[in-house]
């Protein structure tokens, strides 16, 4: 009975021997030719199509995607495709008169005739309509971006799972952002 | 940066006189342990731990305190998005996928559980995984689920496993973390799908202990068979058994094997004959598990973006419908040709092919070697647990009288009064 047992013990050990050379060999070899450094998920904003999916997809309530603006590319018009309404009767700051559903993009005059526009975060739900608005009218400074200080940077993003683009990609941590104006 | 410099003419940058300066966009950084050495440290810290108290110790408090710290910590501070059971894929998927890489830390996440598990049993299922933790303390009124149900619903796992596997290495996308039930609680919000799928788990849980860990979790799958064989596990007694029968009922989660009866329940000839059918229908199970695979390698492939965009884009294309989806329209955007688009579908369905009967092939060993195993004869002396299903929590220590002097008293107690 007890050299039975021995044996059965031996078999076993031996397996389990195998399985742990074989784990260590397998992870030596995957940590080798797989190291890398961790990513996070960004929007490419020549692929972004303004679908308004960001606004709605994301595990937060708020989505961590914003309206970012590239102001070096911005032509400071007085009336702006981003942020008037194509109907806007007046280039006014009126709420009728915005694009923005919260009112997340403040006008600022700084000299006749030139306005700066910039994003207010904290109202910014990522809805994209100034983005596709300042594509189609404007310069194309204004452009969505995963904020990382709100991004929970799940396994699989749940926006970048509806994308219909295929924006979303796993960039570098070093390198988060994705930036219009700076190629 | 085409269009930027094509949109760039219709409004020139300003030449501001009043010596505005243009400011440049924010770009905050990921707050926290981003590195990952933290989450890694308190994993190795957590399982060490785990492993002392449940083989050393014999602690049942012990465990529980740890798996409440592990439930506050990987589930609601970190919302359960440091999750091994998900790393499975990041592994299969950087196995795969020449242009995917993961962090050393990611593939530690995914290999250390296991290799616990090949020393000490399933200690990261005992007090650690916080998918598991949140069932366990809502495991109150666990009954016995039957050995033919616990048997078939044991099979799901390998299933998921095969279909994780498959949509991570054909980049169809990782349905572990799509589909996982607690994530929406860790995170104090989700879809409200998602969370009434969580919120049926933990009500079934209350009275079949931890459902996911048991007939779906597929990391488990990885641990039952290294745990299998483990060099050292739970025992029920610190010393030797009395066959008081105390702990019989003592497991939540069905996984303490009875001594085998000392009359065989059928003449062994009934036996061996069973086995020897069941070794010929064997190659068929598994053959007719690739098969099936094949058969629905079609339908499985749509779960793909590129191979649904295609189908969406020859719809168009023959006339079958008029309504275009967000995808097809920005594919038609970009001016991409059709041909393209059609070529890489194909590759991709053609990997599907593959992949799809190798996972029917999968599952046909799977049943098939669950019914081998089922009639094969274990003898047994003692009470003990399974050591490739028992989740390490250390619930049976409390039941076993042995090796407490106080504990056999009060029990001879109760037996006079009885």
């Amino acid at each position: 009975m007890m050299s039975d047992k021995k044996k059965k013990l031996t078999r076993r050990d031996m397996l389990r021997l195998g399985l742990s050379a074989g784990a260590v060999v397998g992870l030596g070899a995957t940590v080798v030719s797989k190291s890398a450094t961790k990513t996070v998920w960004q929007i490419d904003p020549d692929k972004c199509v303004q679908c308004g999916k960001c606004a709605t997809d994301c595990v937060l309530e708020l989505s961590a995607v914003k309206c970012v603006h590239a102001y070096a590319v911005c032509g400071y018009c007085e009336l702006c495709g981003g942020y008037h309404r194509p109907d806007a009767t007046k280039t006014d700051t009126a709420a009728e008169s915005q694009l923005c559903p919260t009112s997340a993009l403040e006008r600022t005059f700084i000299e006749d005739p030139y306005y700066q526009y910039s994003v207010k975060e904290e109202l910014c739900i990522g809805c994209a309509k100034c983005v596709k608005g300042c594509d189609a009218f404007g310069n194309g400074s204004l452009f969505l971006q995963v904020r990382h200080d709100r991004c929970v940077n799940c396994n699989e993003c749940s926006i970048a799972r509806v994308c219909p683009s295929d924006a979303f990609k796993r960039v570098p941590i070093e390198e988060p952002y994705l930036l219009k104006g700076k190629a | 940066m085409a269009g930027v410099a094509l949109a760039e003419a219709r409004f020139p940058a300003p030449e501001f006189d009043t010596g505005h300066k243009i400011p440049s966009p924010t770009a905050p950084l990921p707050g926290g342990d981003y590195s990952g050495y933290l989450d890694l440290s308190l994993l190795v810290i957590a399982m060490a731990l785990a492993s002392w108290l449940l083989l050393r110790k014999r602690s049942r408090k012990g465990i529980f305190a740890l798996s409440l710290f592990s439930l506050i910590y990987f589930g609601f501070i970190r919302h359960g998005c440091i999750c091994v059971v998900g790393s499975l894929q990041n592994v299969t998927m950087a196995l795969f996928d020449s242009s995917y890489t993961i962090p050393i830390v990611l593939v530690a996440f995914f290999m250390l559980p296991l290799i616990f598990a090949l020393f000490f049993g399933r200690v990261f299922c005992g007090a650690v995984c916080p998918l598991g933790m949140i069932q366990d303390v809502v495991a109150f009124k666990p009954i016995k689920v039957s050995p033919w149900l616990e048997n078939i619903l044991g099979l799901i796992p390998y299933f998921y496993l095969g279909l994780a596997v498959l949509f991570a290495a054909t980049g169809a996308g990782f349905i572990i973390c799509q589909y996982d039930p607690f994530v929406a609680f860790f995170r104090l919000g989700g879809s409200f799908n998602m969370l009434l799928l969580g919120a049926a788990f933990l009500l079934v849980g209350i009275f079949v202990a931890r459902p996911y860990c048991r007939y779906l979790c597929p990391y488990g799958v990885l641990l039952r068979w290294t745990a299998f064989f483990s060099k050292y596990n739970v025992s029920i007694t610190p010393t030797d058994c009395i066959q008081c029968r105390l702990c019989e009922d003592a497991c939540p989660y069905g996984s303490i094997r009875k001594p085998s009866p000392e009359r065989l329940p059928e003449a062994r000839e009934v036996g061996v004959r069973r086995l020897r059918k069941l070794l010929v229908l064997f190659p068929l199970i598994v053959i007719a598990g690739g098969v099936a695979g094949f058969l629905i390698y079609i339908p499985l492939s749509t779960a793909h973006p590129v191979v649904s965009l295609a189908e969406q884009v020859a719809l168009e294309d023959s006339g079958v419908t008029t309504v275009m989806t967000l995808a097809s329209e920005a594919f038609r955007e970009t001016g991409q040709s059709v041909a393209d688009l059609y070529t890489e579908a194909l590759m991709v369905r053609n990997k599907f092919k593959l992949g799809s009967v190798l996972l029917g092939i999968w599952l046909g060993i799977v049943i098939g070697g669950k019914l081998l195993s089922l009639s094969v004869y274990r003898s047994r002396k003692d009470y003990e647990p399974d050591r490739a299903t028992c989740l390490s929590c250390g619930r049976c220590y409390e039941s076993c009288p042995v090796g407490e002097k106080k504990e056999i008293e009060k029990v001879s107690v109760g037996v006079c009064e009885c």
